[in-house]
């Protein structure tokens, strides 16, 4: 199994994850994982530890695209609309963009629960996606 | 205000997809900004190019680009690039010489040649760069996050797609009247519901073109204006501002892929877009209330609706009714984008702050043709650098 990009999520027993960062002095959560400071301005935190994000959340926005997006990203052919959602994680105070699997955007509404899951690329690698909460 | 810093002259190059180089935009709006203040490219002490990275080293090393097109002189140089607000960056670094008595006049030009298509990152696979990454992972343009800003005003504010419409009907019949503007023509309604849907809930006539376009401006100490302009009505220029945002910043900006968290450090007071007025408020001694004109950055046209609330025009949900009431509208209390705004002219990036900067002047010296307003004295221009660039200018008569 490949990754799109390693570090930022992991598929296992438990199903998908994000993996953030979490700062040991000031508890700021970052995603993706951030390394060396914390972004807190006024917290000189060098200890960002990774951490698994709630897997669940509420949509804060969602959109579509109608056309195919441009290199680097490899679009399904023929094209599916790319389905995108911004979930603003339970308890972690941010809020995290992805694909989305298996609703369009007429399906989705601002407040609607989804849960991470995880997704190929057209050209095969995963990514982290949201679809509906079981 | 004396020993301030004055916009001296103006100039565009009308925009487009006209497939040239950037650098023939930037020379005629150089040029044509020249002529306006009344001086010639020697007595230029100091160039300041906003940069263009589609455009190869000439557009990395714009202030040097134009300095060789203009013919080399000495002049000192500077060149920036700072996404959407490196016009304004560019003004800045212009206005702080001139203040600190470093040089009495300088030149500020921006100019882009956009290819077909979506905005996408610089080549190479480079999985470092969030800009690339969030094409090759998410394959979100940007676009999608007009329409992720869009749907959530919908849901926050009850807005509808015929709100946004009316912005498209608003822009095109001023742009109608501007002989810089790429798009000439007027629109409808149901023109803009009936185009093709681009990302939901946003359609073709909703969002912007990446266009062509040149701007340049001429800025003076006002010493130097008096000497070389006596007779004209001088506008000062009052503020910029350049801030980043305030950690934790709540709302997903392009190109990141999450907000901050404010699990840990509650949200600042004002959101990033609100803060870049307030302080360009806070520098010229000025609130909205004392605006004439607004220029705001309309990449879609919800985004308008956002801007005229984060300008504080009007309290958060109140734009449309600000809207549907004419206000915003040219012969309106205070009209937003009488230039037609990007949805007539599209993206030149480093050039649309300055552009913005040619409209806000045009209209205080009274010589804006069929948009002139009725006598304004003072205007405020917005507009956002992602990867965290404020940008905001007020000018004063």
């Amino acid at each position: 199994m490949t990754y799109a990009i390693e570090g930022w999520f992991a598929v296992d027993d438990d199903g998908v994850v994000l993996l953030g960062t979490r700062c040991a002095a000031c508890g700021t959560v970052c995603f993706p994982p951030r390394h060396g400071s914390c972004p807190n301005p006024r917290c000189e935190g060098t200890d960002l530890e990774v951490t698994r994000l709630p897997r669940r959340g509420r949509v804060w926005s969602y959109t579509s695209s109608a056309y195919p997006p441009p290199a680097p990203y490899v679009a399904a052919q023929p094209y599916e609309p790319v389905t995108l959602a911004a979930v603003e994680l339970d308890g972690a105070g941010l809020v995290v963009l992805g694909q989305v699997a298996g609703l369009t955007a007429e399906e989705l509404e601002v407040g609607m629960e989804l849960e991470l899951t995880a997704g190929p690329l057209a050209d095969g690698p995963l990514v982290w996606m949201w679809r509906r909460a079981s | 205000m004396s020993g301030g810093v004055v916009v001296l002259g103006t100039g565009m190059h009308p925009w487009g997809k006209q497939g040239r180089p950037f650098l023939e935009y930037g020379l005629a709006a150089a040029r044509a900004a020249l002529r306006d203040a009344g001086i010639a490219w020697t007595d230029v002490q100091y160039l300041v190019g906003a940069d263009t990275i589609r455009n190869g080293y000439p557009g990395f090393v714009a202030g040097a680009s134009y300095a060789q097109a203009l013919g080399w002189t000495g002049a000192r140089v500077a060149s920036c690039y700072a996404a959407c607000a490196s016009g304004a960056q560019a003004v800045d670094l212009a206005r702080t010489r001139i203040l600190a008595g470093l040089c009495d006049v300088a030149l500020v030009v921006g100019a882009d040649s956009t290819p077909k298509g979506f905005f996408k990152p610089v080549g190479g696979d480079r999985p470092d760069d969030p800009d690339w990454l969030r094409f090759r992972l998410l394959g979100a343009t940007n676009p999608a996050y007009f329409g992720l800003y869009a749907r959530r005003r919908m849901a926050l504010h009850g807005s509808t797609p015929y709100d946004f419409a009316a912005v498209k009907v608003k822009n095109a019949r001023a742009g109608a009247l501007n002989p810089m503007a790429r798009y000439r023509a007027t629109v409808t309604t149901e023109e803009v519901l009936a185009s093709p849907m681009v990302a939901d809930p946003l359609r073709l006539m909703d969002i912007c073109a990446t266009s062509d376009g040149g701007a340049a401006v001429v800025l003076a100490s006002e010493t130097y204006a008096r000497r070389h302009a006596a007779a004209r009505d001088l506008v000062r220029l009052a503020a910029v501002s350049t801030v980043t945002p305030t950690f934790p910043n709540t709302v997903l900006e392009l190109p990141n892929f999450a907000t901050d968290s404010c699990a840990a450090v509650p949200p600042p007071e004002r959101p990033f877009r609100a803060a870049i007025a307030h302080a360009a408020y806070e520098e010229a001694g000025l609130g909205p209330e004392d605006l004439s004109l607004a220029e705001v950055y309309d990449l879609s046209t919800a985004l308008e609706l956002d801007w005229t609330e984060d300008i504080g025009l009007c309290p958060p949900g109140e734009a449309e009714k600000l809207l549907r009431d004419g206000v915003t509208a040219l012969g309106g209390r205070i009209p937003v984008n009488p230039s037609g705004g990007l949805a007539s002219f599209g993206e030149a990036i480093p050039a649309q702050a300055l552009a913005q900067l040619c409209e806000l002047t045009d209209q205080l010296r009274g010589r804006a043709g069929g948009r002139q307003l009725d006598g304004p004295r003072a205007g405020l221009a917005a507009n956002q650098g992602l990867f965290g660039h404020g940008s905001a200018v007020i000018v004063t008569r």
